[in-house]
């Protein structure tokens, strides 16, 4: 059994973190990894991506063949798009749905949500919102992660709760909390 | 115990547990995070960043010489810094194992090139050991060490962005403790003449010794179908042609090299056993050009120079699948509603005030060219400020700057970070003022060496005292706050500093949003 992602954004929006916790879920359930990250000039602003493999076998390759990822969690619509070449056929992608405009030429907002759509097997999630209202303001990619945990099968949503506890201990209780209402929030979501 | 670690730290945690006892780099991506997991984790070993390469190359050979284990990384381009010490390293050898670490860029994520590190391995006549993956990391900076004592000689470890920054779980082993204190007696240090032949002769006595070692690391898996295509599988281009024949079910044989110059017996059995060979080599065509030479005109060989690879640009595990025949995957058209996301200066960032001010003053002088440099503020190139007009190397500005008023360029302008100054602008600067050239430098300050993910900077606040002592007159010294509000006091100087005839310094200086977060937490 493998799942294989790719987890985009923009640099700064916190995708390392979601890696982090499934990493750690991973780990813990004795689920073979490999995660090939972006680091350096890419992180000021521009588009950022990981691609994760979780497998019950060997894994050789750090990067996903295209065609071969069967989930894109994207913390930004139009990277989601970005990535499609790599998606198989029959995968799924999970975003949030608020575009983040710091380019003069970023699309018409509803043609990216339209083709999104168009894919079939897409999930948009308003996660700004959601953590706004829920006050976590600082969780939003966690309800990303908790929407996608419904994909990630090979690890199960116990090991993403537990792994939650494991990496934000270190920050406080209430960091924890926040991060596991977090995650609820996303888990139970209905989506469009 | 198994550890989840990056390449890097895979890296750094096998050169502790060899029993380092001190790593001398500077940041440089993909090979930061190496000395910063030994900063973070490993406080006996000394770990505090260098100026430059070249200056941690020394030390680290001043360290092997006093009978300890140390280690030095840096990008690829720093090895262009640092190749003196790195080749004479080969000839004085070493006391104390030294490990050269040299994280290679293809595809160019973070650098303007992507020169290939297993070219100085060969030049310095020195082995180069790859790994393909994150265990082999770990593995072969652990016995670098040993390797490197029993030779007598620097070993280079070379990998690449994609391993440096790819995270899996390791296998990791005990610590070794550190080497006893015993400095060198040895002759062979002092590079006199007389001397550097006899040392030079005794290096290349050695290539005999590290070839058959190249033929003990090589391993080879094969496939058992007559003619079937041979495969020389280098670095973490083994991963990607081991998933390329696992998801087409193809066959092939595969020699799996980690260590160079390339076992030649081994390369000749798979060429004999096979009916073709495809090179597959992250980087420039090192090794296929090597095979080819091994086998001569009439041995059918592919690879990046056959254009059975891309020449240019990172493996990726598609274009592997091809080379080897297997068919495409069907994955999804690319997107319609798709736009490049570049990376750009931060909000709030100081080097956006600098570019602000410079773009209004230059308007003023039809002929004005602003040279740039390495860090974030290369981002100055890009719109929306557009500026700069060069990024070349460390320390590049301001000596182009120098050479183009030389040649009656006016007005000749330099930007450069405060780190890069250090690494490589004073030198520069003293060349401008021994030849009272007429320039306007400016060292955009930032308290940090923000583009590598804010390491300590060498010279922070030290740098009005460094321009002063090279000589730059203290009436044309500037420090400056860049902000908004101070916009007519910094375009003021700027136009009083162009128009002086000489070497003018103006120093921006502001904490880089980034390390100001981070101070706030």
């Amino acid at each position: 059994m493998k799942t294989d992602i790719i987890l985009c954004g923009v640099g700064g929006q916190g995708i390392l973190t979601i890696a982090t916790v499934i990493g750690a879920a991973a780990t813990a359930a004795g689920i073979q990894l490999k995660q090939a990250e972006v680091h350096g000039m890419s992180q000021r602003g521009g588009d950022v991506q990981s691609n994760l493999r979780l497998s019950t076998e060997a894994i050789w390759s750090d990067l996903i063949p295209q065609g071969g990822a069967d989930l894109i969690i994207s913390m930004e619509p139009m990277e989601a798009l970005r990535y499609l070449p790599w998606l198989r056929q029959g995968g799924h992608v999970i975003t949030a749905s608020t575009p983040l405009v710091n380019i003069p030429d970023y699309p018409d907002h509803t043609a990216v949500r339209d083709e999104l759509l168009a894919l079939g097997n897409v999930e948009l999630l308003d996660i700004e919102s959601l953590a706004q209202q829920n006050g976590i303001p600082r969780s939003a990619n966690i309800i990303l992660l908790g929407a996608a945990a419904r994909h990630l099968d090979i690890l199960g949503a116990d090991a993403l709760r537990e792994a939650i506890g494991t990496i934000f201990s270190a920050k406080g209780d209430a960091v924890v909390e926040a991060n596991r209402k977090a995650f609820e929030l996303g888990y139970k979501q209905p989506t469009i | 115990m198994k550890k989840l670690l990056l390449g890097d730290e895979a890296i750094a945690l096998g050169a502790l547990h060899a029993g380092l006892s001190g790593v001398y780099a500077y940041p440089g991506t993909p090979s930061t995070e190496i000395t910063e997991y030994i900063q973070k984790n490993a406080p006996d070993v000394r770990s505090r960043w260098c100026t430059n390469e070249k200056t941690a190359m020394e030390a680290a050979l001043g360290m092997s010489y006093a009978g300890k284990r140390a280690l030095v990384c840096m990008k690829h381009v720093g090895m262009n810094v640092c190749a003196d010490a790195f080749v004479n390293a080969a000839i004085t050898g070493v006391n104390g194992g030294l490990v050269v670490l040299a994280a290679d860029d293809p595809s160019m994520h973070s650098s303007q090139n992507e020169q290939d590190s297993r070219f100085y391995g060969k030049f310095a006549l020195v082995p180069v050991l790859e790994p393909s993956d994150q265990q082999q990391a770990y593995d072969l900076a652990r016995e670098a060490f040993d390797y490197s004592e029993r030779l007598g000689l620097p070993v280079l470890l070379r990998v690449v962005t994609r391993l440096a920054h790819s995270r899996a779980a390791v296998e990791t082993g005990t610590q070794n403790p550190q080497n006893a204190f015993s400095p060198s007696s040895g002759k062979g240090w002092v590079l006199l003449p007389g001397i550097a032949r006899r040392q030079y002769a005794a290096l290349i006595a050695k290539q005999e010794q590290i070839a058959a070692d190249s033929g003990r690391r090589a391993s080879v898996e094969w496939s058992g179908a007559p003619d079937a295509l041979g495969v020389l599988a280098c670095g973490i281009g083994y991963n990607y042609v081991k998933e390329a024949l696992a998801n087409s079910g193809l066959q092939a044989n595969v020699l799996r090299i980690n260590q160079y110059p390339l076992p030649e017996a081994a390369v000749r059995e798979l060429a004999e056993r096979s009916g073709a060979l495809l090179v597959v080599e992250d980087g420039q065509p090192v090794a296929e050009t090597d095979v080819r030479a091994l086998l001569g005109a009439g041995y059918p060989v592919t690879g990046r120079l056959s254009g059975a690879l891309p020449r240019t640009g990172e493996l990726t595990p598609d274009c592997v699948a091809a080379a080897l025949g297997a068919p495409a995957a069907k994955g999804h058209a690319p997107a319609v509603n798709l736009a490049g996301r570049p990376p750009q200066l931060c909000p709030g960032c100081g080097h956006r005030d600098v570019y602000k001010a410079l773009n209004e003053v230059a308007a003023e002088f039809p002929g004005a060219r602003i040279f740039g440099d390495i860090g974030c503020y290369t981002l100055g190139a890009l719109p929306p400020f557009q500026t700069l007009s060069s990024c070349v190397d460390m320390g590049a500005s301001i000596t182009m700057a120098k050479g183009a008023a030389d040649a009656g360029l006016f007005p000749a302008i330099a930007v450069i970070g405060d780190s890069t100054f250090t690494h490589s602008g004073m030198t520069g600067l003293l060349d401008a003022v021994n030849d009272h050239a007429n320039i306007t430098v400016i060292i955009s300050d930032n308290l940090t060496t923000a583009m590598t993910g804010g390491q300590d900077s060498a010279g922070t606040s030290r740098f009005e005292a460094i321009c002063l002592g090279i000589g730059v007159e203290p009436e044309h010294l500037h420090v400056v706050v860049p902000l908004p509000a101070n916009m007519p006091e910094i375009t003021r100087i700027l136009r009083e500093e162009i128009a002086y005839p000489g070497v003018s310094v103006i120093i921006p200086r502001r904490e880089c949003m980034q390390t100001l977060k981070r101070h706030k937490k």
